[in-house]
């Protein structure tokens, strides 16, 4: 039986709860922290000598965490490409700033449970030898920033923060930063320059990779709120326990939020893995599934730039038979096992853990002009093709959903988007406004020709975009 | 030969890597300066092809900014030596490194190369990546060439001969935003033709010091301006409009005056401070419409200042002294006033002449000044001329050759020290005859009373004052961009300038009239040409040992101080 394993939910939606210190200690709060502070020096068989925070770091690789804001990298990879020698201080940002579309994870855990984001951010500062780190957080979470900011002024109290933290000799001070709006502070490079004070312009990688030049031109460590919770689990039960919780190399838990023509829209966490994309759409202890009468018709598994599924969609993956062997089966899209490896292997991802359900009551070409919308809207302008492109095909759909289609339209969207993605912009936003443009209209081509096509039936006469060039002598 | 991936070779600047563009190996080094501040870089791709001589488009990349890599027009493919699992080169059968291609393109701008890189500029994934870039650029770039000032220079047009489609797809509304904004006083921005590569902000803040310039809005509404409240008015602003790949920024001198195309492109240099930055005359029909600076890394790197960039219109003055004019200001012709002049030089007597030249003339002219004082005995000296200079280009010294006027002898030590020392001797009457050359001398303590008192006073000049409407002789000059010669500005770089135009009237260039002046008075010839004039120089004057016109070349040379 599927069912919601709440690790870093245990206690957020438990009646009587608060957002407070008192309750996050009655609670076993902050004993993590404890644990990880007090970890002794211990000498390798092959005689070389590990601290206490590199512990705690090789704890987080054996993990095998995975990144939950959307990318899915590697917590410990990502934190072992730390330049550790540069002599300039190490940074750490925790990435508050949750804006895509249909994600609403973060924001139980900041709203709910703001402390234990911060010990796994204390904890992950510890592991880095951070000293300063910052909580960049989505401007519209206007309370969020207001708990948090509490909660920060209530660890500093108690020693949890500030000048030598517990006696341990360790200081850190963390501040909150909160965002103006804008979805591409999300990126992460994009973020270190708005806490810069700049505008949100990702930058070029290379040279400027965070771990090496981040924020301030220091190495810099920027994670997603639900990933540093995890890390406070990970010191709590251990690496290996930790791994042992989800499927191999898609460890841990995670929050799903799940929205859209369900009956039970919401948050679930789960065992990564364990449970597959059908069962958290259908399943009464997760969203229920579709409202009476209705049949799915497609689904966005991992936030809106994920590319959506089609209901009946099917997949050949790779996957252990009965045998142990790997075998080639095909797989159902709602018998896809919701993680990293197996969304990715089915052309989409699981992103930022959010998915959106469509029914057959949904005008695909409506969803999609509304997702491209916004992507327009949010584009930074910095570098070409995604400034023009995701504008382009913004005015597009915008010309498709209001009676001026054409036939050709479908054609004409793809061939716009294939120009953005694939390493041709600064960031993944590029990725981000084209892969739904390019998956609906790739699965979903024969309503979008038919609505471009019943536009021309209906206008009398089209004027010609293309002038009839009269046949020339010598060609 | 093997090489351990691990092994580091020590980061000195010399190092050279080889990587191949396009199948064509080059050696580049390891690191390059930055442009700024001097800093070693990690070599990149485009530094790389153009070692090879392989043009990879670009609109915000520039050599002398910093790199921004936003347009995505210099997007290419590589491959890199492949590594197994043991950390070896995986060699093909032939024993070369095989080389395992990046699956995803790069900006060549921004990316290092590394040994055994492999570049690939030419494939048709990085034509369609142009392509693709290019019509981005174009769907909400007015199509207005016709009336455009960067018609003819500018980087849309260019690349799209090369990128773009013949016909556009687009069929929606552009975006539109506002035109014409006056951006400084000598800037206008077309908000719609900007293609945000930030090139002008990078080279206000970076270059020039002054963050003045920005991006407000966002995607495809992003707008360049300056900051609230803040007019964009440094001295450099104008270089923005050389840089601007577009026509987005344009000169408000230059704006709808001359289509490019039309212009003469004359080498020389700015002769408005003693910095001499390189320029490019734009002429047509004996007309300048404008300067544009031209590199050179020992003088002015890529840029020049507004002040100098400006001071030209003078040239063109339609009260330009054109004629010859003798006593009583008769009109005569050059031979006949050399003679009369000559022959007046023959009877003077040693220390009764003194000689007040400018230096703002050229060596060469400055040096047939200097043997003519030497064969009259007269003292001389040029005007010191001074204003407010700033940290970039900008010299105090407003003269462009008074270390010329120092090596050739003419001016005093500190300059201007004998002015007073000829004044007094005009009112004690010592010196009857005085020389001057490119100044009004007038406003330096020689006033119209002490003229008056001298016997012969021979001027030349270019523009009208008080000292040439006190000239017995009066002999027109020529502006530096209506004749040749050479310049050694304040850091002993000694450069030319170049003929764009013709001199008006009778005006004549000075170094050929001294020339016959000379021939008169001393029965020397010298040369007729400026050519051997400066290498005749070269050979006289110590500082310019070695020097000949043929080796100043286009940027000059420097000789040492």
């Amino acid at each position: 039986m599927p069912a919601e394993y709440r690790l870093i939910l245990k206690y957020a939606d438990q009646p009587g709860y608060t957002p407070d210190l008192e309750c996050y200690l009655r609670n076993g709060g902050y004993a993590s922290l404890k644990k990880a502070l007090a970890i002794q020096p211990k000498t390798l068989p092959d005689g070389r000598q590990v601290g206490g925070p590199e512990q705690i770091r090789d704890d987080v690789k054996l993990s095998g965490l995975r990144g939950r804001g959307g990318a899915g990298f590697s917590c410990g990879l990502k934190w072992s490409f730390v330049d550790r020698k540069s002599g300039k201080p190490i940074y750490l940002i925790c990435n508050a700033d949750e804006s895509e579309p249909g994600t609403f994870k973060d924001k139980q855990i900041l709203y709910k449970d703001p402390h234990q984001m911060l010990e796994g951010m204390i904890i992950a500062c510890y592991a880095n030898d951070v000293h300063l780190a910052y909580i960049y957080i989505r401007g519209e979470f206007v309370d969020g920033a207001k708990i948090l900011n509490r909660a920060l002024k209530e660890a500093r109290e108690k020693n949890f923060l500030g000048k030598n933290i517990l006696g341990s000799g360790y200081d850190l001070e963390i501040h909150v930063h909160r965002g103006a709006g804008a979805y591409i502070c999300g990126e992460e490079t994009g973020l270190i320059e708005s806490l810069e004070g700049k505008r949100a312009y990702p930058r070029i990688k290379p040279p400027y990779f965070p771990a090496v030049l981040g924020l301030y031109m220091c190495p810099t460590i920027v994670n997603n709120v639900e990933t540093l919770c995890a890390v406070k689990h990970i010191v709590a039960m251990g690496g290996a326990e930790f791994a042992r919780l989800g499927t191999p190399n898609n460890t841990g838990t995670r929050i799903v939020s799940i929205s859209g023509h369900v009956k039970k829209p919401g948050y679930y966490e789960v065992e990564v893995g364990k449970v597959t994309l059908g069962q958290l759409i259908n399943d009464p202890v997760f969203a229920g599934g579709l409202r009476d009468g209705r049949k799915l018709k497609a689904v966005i598994p991992g936030g809106s730039s994920a590319k959506v599924f089609k209901a009946g969609e099917k997949f050949k993956l790779k996957r252990k038979g009965p045998d142990g062997k790997d075998a080639e089966q095909e797989v159902d899209m709602l018998d896809l096992p919701y993680d990293f490896d197996s969304l990715i292997a089915a052309g989409s991802m699981s992103g930022s853990g959010a998915i959106i359900v469509m029914d057959d009551s949904t005008d695909i070409v409506e969803a999609l002009s509304n997702l491209s919308e916004f992507y327009a809207h949010e584009s930074c302008g910095q570098c070409t093709p995604c400034r023009e492109g995701s504008l382009w095909m913004s005015k597009a759909l915008h010309r498709l959903t209001h009676g001026q289609g054409r036939g050709t339209d479908a054609e004409y969207l793809v061939r716009i988007a294939d120009n953005i993605p694939g390493g041709r912009t600064i960031c993944a936003f590029g990725e981000a406004c084209s892969w739904p443009v390019q998956s609906f209209v790739a699965k979903f081509k024969d309503e979008f020709v038919a609505r471009g096509a019943a536009d021309e039936q209906r206008r009398p006469a089209v004027p010609k975009t293309e002038p009839e060039l009269a046949p020339q002598a010598g060609h | 030969m093997a090489t351990s991936p691990e092994a580091k070779p020590a980061a000195s600047p010399i190092d050279k890597i080889k990587v191949r563009v396009d199948g064509k190996e080059v050696e580049v080094p390891k690191t390059t300066p930055d442009p700024l501040t001097g800093k070693p870089l990690p070599t990149t791709m485009i530094q790389a092809c153009n070692v090879a001589r392989v043009d990879v488009p670009h609109y915000c990349y520039h050599p002398k900014l910093p790199v921004a890599g936003n347009c995505r027009m210099c997007l290419v493919e590589f491959g890199i030596p492949a590594v197994g699992s043991d950390r070896k080169p995986i060699l093909n059968p032939d024993g070369t490194a095989k080389i395992s291609k990046s699956p995803r393109p790069a900006i060549a701008c921004a990316t290092p190369v590394s040994p055994g890189m492999e570049i690939y500029t030419n494939t048709p994934a990085v034509k369609q990546m142009r392509e693709g870039v290019l019509e981005f650029l174009l769907i909400n770039h007015p199509l207005d060439c016709p009336i455009c000032d960067q018609a003819g220079e500018c980087k849309l047009q260019e690349y799209s001969v090369e990128f773009g489609q013949s016909q556009s797809r687009f069929v929606e509304q552009k975006v539109h935003k506002p035109k014409r904004v006056d951006l400084g006083p000598r800037i206008v921005l077309d908000y719609e033709r900007c293609i945000l590569c930030t090139r002008c902000i990078r080279f206000t803040k970076d270059v020039v010091g002054d963050d003045a310039l920005g991006i407000v809005n966002r995607g495809s509404y992003n707008t360049l301006t300056a900051y609230p409240g803040k007019t964009f008015d440094n001295n450099y602003t104008l270089n923005t409009v050389d840089i601007c790949p577009v026509g987005a920024l344009t000169s408000k001198d230059f704006r709808f005056q001359m289509r490019v195309w039309f212009l003469k492109e004359t080498k020389s240099i700015c002769t408005s401070c003693a910095t001499g930055c390189n320029v490019i005359v734009g002429s047509r029909e004996e007309k300048i419409y404008r300067y544009e600076p031209r590199e050179n890394e020992a003088v002015n790197s890529s840029w020049m200042c507004d002040y100098g960039r400006l001071n030209y219109k003078w040239i063109g003055r339609e009260d330009r002294l054109v004629e010859v004019r003798g006593p009583k200001s008769a009109a005569l012709s050059w031979a006949a006033a050399l003679k009369e002049i000559s022959d007046t030089f023959k009877q003077i007597s040693p220390g009764s002449a003194a000689l007040i030249a400018s230096a703002r003339q050229t060596n060469e002219e400055l040096y047939l000044l200097a043997k003519l004082a030497t064969k009259l005995g007269a003292v001389t000296d040029s005007v010191p001329r001074q204003g407010e200079g700033d940290k970039l280009l900008l010299n105090t010294d407003r003269n462009p050759n008074s270390l010329g006027a120092r090596l050739t002898g003419i001016s005093a030590e500190p300059i201007g020290a004998n002015l007073p020392k000829i004044a007094e001797a005009i009112r004690s009457g010592k010196i009857k005859t005085l020389l001057v050359f490119g100044e009004d001398v007038t406003k330096v303590g020689i006033g119209a009373d002490l003229l008056g008192k001298l016997e012969t006073l021979i001027v030349s000049d270019i523009l009208p004052n008080t000292t040439t409407r006190s000239a017995h002789y009066l002999l027109p000059g020529c502006a530096h961009a209506e004749k040749r010669g050479t310049f050694t500005n304040t850091k002993g770089r000694v450069q030319k300038v170049m003929k764009a135009v013709e001199p008006p009237g009778q005006a004549r260039a000075e170094w050929e009239f001294l020339h016959e002046l000379i021939f008169n008075t001393t029965g020397q010839n010298g040369y007729a040409s400026i050519e051997g004039l400066f290498n005749q120089m070269a050979a006289d004057i110590p500082a310019f040992r070695d020097l000949s016109w043929a080796k100043l070349g286009d940027t000059g040379v420097s000789i040492p101080l």
